[in-house]
């Protein structure tokens, strides 16, 4: 059990290419920080520097209070989860778990109470005698966490640990994640590209753009209070709608035409330039035009049952290419061609720098 | 002795296939079939045959021909007397001295190409180290290079270290190995980065990554080597030659070789016979046993 904290973290590769662009995070005690982004933000290169793969440019990493720069990955009391699992094939299960405890010299009797509590939590235990391509995909990520809990260490590092799993297995082997990581209570740092394990494992959501981190927050702050369009962009789907505008004296001048006017949303500065971002699912179905904030085109229709989620453009818009969704209840009846009158839920518009990208 | 197992099981494959019915061959094709597989290994194995035959007969019948098709009663007593009584025209060395060096030689040469080129492919591979990849192309240039393009300079050094009439001699030029080494490292190209990485966070340090990892998965690799290096080392000629002068140093292909006379007469081919038949025993030996490990291994590999 540790805090893990860095502090000004770079990385820079060959001299020029520069993947990680200094990164401060700290995670307390047992808490589960997920780092999010599209690929090549620099999100495994910061988690290998944290695992000690890679080496730390610029910077400190610390777990539990000590700074770690110049150790190797096992001496650094971390366990790691691969995405291909990185299970040796020539191994037992149980000496699969067991190779890190021996390689540390520990007693043999306490290494088999630790693989079989481990096996027994994952509930490996009937495989311990099998090779691991004898299992399936979702046993194998089960040994390579078994790997990481026997060790007991002070920090679990996961790298995409489940994108190697089909969609029904990742949503359970979610959910095993994070109640096994809140039982056992390890401060643990988790890569991945996808926003649902992202918004759902994490306690503290790093949000990574190329080499920065945008946001840092629990994910609901992440996904009310988005810190830039960028964030804005990755986290929710469909992704929030950004619409160029500038502000007036009696609202928000639309590029594409017309004025809104967001309840409960303070305006920027008449004449500044800005993005007005709105959530498809932040927008409600009013009965006619001049309660409407925005009236949406439709020109295409994904019906999801739950949900119908209407694509078009705004109807003022002389550019048809600029895209505007809304997410409406399975209820409603939407066909192409409609015009749906929208209006913007109090409170839920956000504003952007249309220079900067940052929120205002 | 490739060639005499390969003809059996794809015979064996055929008629695998047959009893399915999935190619729909004909009872007549069938028969065309096997009568042309066992023509070819009839073609192959009659010389080995004869050789035996003629191993068990006395000098006297194999130089009255025809000789017989079956074997004669002197096995016994020929293998004895080419095994343990010494042969004159090799200066009384005996057989089971010569399978003795020729087996010191071949493991020699088979074991030192493996464990060199091994961990030449482990250090390629998995260290970053200055002039890494001029190193990998002078082994790789070597390759470029047969052993008689270096033979000269190499047999000068050899006479210099005084290691003519040694097994030393008789093996350490030839252990180095491109070949081997490029196959090496082809294999530790294929193990994934995150495997390597792995066994870092569990506190294997390069040698126990080598000895616990890395070996038992190119055991296969190891199996395929070792019947290809023994039966390259068992067959050294040139270098054998030059390198021994002493009888009792010979290998059993250059002994072979000068048992056999041209100006004389006196050649005792129903020896000679015999020294044949030993010679190709030990190869065979290690390519049924060892086939039967790798393909076993092939089958339990993972892909």
């Amino acid at each position: 059990m540790a805090t893990v904290e860095l502090k000004d973290v770079r990385k820079v590769y060959a001299g020029r290419v520069e993947a990680v662009k200094g990164v401060s995070i700290s995670i307390p005690d047992g808490a589960m920080c997920v780092l999010v982004g599209p690929s090549g933000c620099g999100k495994s290169t910061l988690l290998r520097m944290i695992a000690g793969l890679e080496e730390i440019t610029e910077g400190t990493v610390s777990i539990g209070g000590e700074v770690v720069n110049t150790r190797g990955p096992a001496e650094r009391d971390i366990a790691m989860v691969f995405q291909n699992y990185a299970l040796y094939p020539h191994m037992k299960v149980y000496d699969n778990m067991a190779y890190g405890l021996r390689n540390r010299g520990m007693d043999k009797a306490e290494i088999d109470r630790r693989v079989r509590e481990a096996a027994a939590t994952l509930g490996l235990a009937d495989f311990l005698e099998r090779k691991p391509r004898e299992l399936s995909g979702g046993q194998r990520q089960r040994v390579a966490m078994g790997r990481a809990i026997v060790r007991n260490p002070k920090a679990f590092l996961f790298d995409e640990p489940l994108s190697n799993l089909d969609a029904k297995l990742r949503g359970q082997m979610r959910i095993e994640i994070k109640n096994l990581q809140k039982s056992l209570g390890v401060t643990s740092v988790y890569v991945t590209h996808d926003q649902v394990e992202a918004m759902t494992l994490a306690d503290t959501l790093v949000v990574m753009n190329q080499g920065r981190a945008e946001q840092i927050d629990t994910p609901l702050a992440v996904y009310e209070r988005p810190a830039s369009i960028f964030v804005a962009g990755f986290i929710g789907s469909p992704a929030m709608n950004l619409l160029p505008a500038k502000g007036t004296e009696n609202g928000l001048a639309l590029a594409a035409g017309g004025t809104v006017n967001p309840k409960e949303t303070s305006l920027p500065a008449a004449g500044r330039d800005v993005l007005l971002g709105i959530r498809p699912e932040h927008m409600t179905l009013v009965s006619d035009a001049t309660a409407a904030d925005l009236e949406l085109k439709v020109t295409a229709v994904e019906t999801l049952g739950a949900d119908t989620l209407a694509h078009g453009y705004p109807l003022s818009s002389n550019d048809r290419s600029e895209p505007l969704i809304a997410r409406l209840p399975g209820s409603v009846r939407v066909k192409d061609g409609d015009v749906l009158p929208l209006a913007v839920q109090p409170g839920m518009a956000h504003i952007f720098d249309a220079a900067t990208g940052l929120r205002i | 002795m490739a060639d005499l197992a390969q003809p059996a099981t794809r015979a064996a494959a055929l008629g695998r296939k047959e009893q399915g019915g999935m190619l729909g061959i004909s009872r007549g094709s069938r028969y065309t079939a096997h009568a042309i597989l066992i023509l070819g290994l009839l073609i192959v194995a009659f010389p080995i045959y004869y050789t035996f035959v003629a191993s068990t007969h006395s000098l006297q019948t194999i130089l009255r021909p025809p000789l017989p098709l079956l074997p004669g009663g002197r096995f016994w007593e020929n293998y004895t007397t080419a095994l343990f009584g010494g042969i004159g025209r090799i200066g009384g060395v005996d057989v089971s001295t010569l399978l003795f060096n020729t087996t010191v030689v071949a493991l020699a040469i088979a074991i030192g190409k493996i464990i060199i080129s091994i961990l030449s492919a482990f250090a390629i591979v998995f260290f970053r180290f200055p002039l890494r990849m001029f190193f990998f192309w002078v082994i790789f240039v070597t390759l470029m290079l047969p052993v008689e393009v270096r033979i000269l300079p190499t047999y000068k050094v050899m006479v210099d270290l005084g290691l003519i009439d040694t097994y030393t001699g008789l093996t350490l030029p030839l252990m180095a190995s491109a070949t081997a080494t490029l196959l090496f490292r082809q294999f530790f190209l294929t193990i994934p980065g995150e495997l390597v990485e792995a066994a870092r966070v569990d506190g294997a340090g390069p040698w126990r990554f080598f000895k616990d990892i890395l070996l038992p998965l190119s055991k296969t690799n190891i199996a395929a080597l070792f019947v290809i290096l023994f039966i390259y080392g068992w067959t050294q000629y040139l270098w054998p030659l030059l390198v021994t002068n002493r009888n009792d140093m010979n290998t059993i292909v250059i002994a072979l070789r000068k048992m056999i006379s041209f100006a004389d007469a006196d050649t005792q081919w129903h020896l000679v016979m015999v020294t044949c038949v030993l010679a190709i025993l030990p190869p065979i030996l290690v390519v049924v046993l060892m086939q039967r490990w790798f393909v076993k291994g092939l089958v339990e590999t993972e892909k």
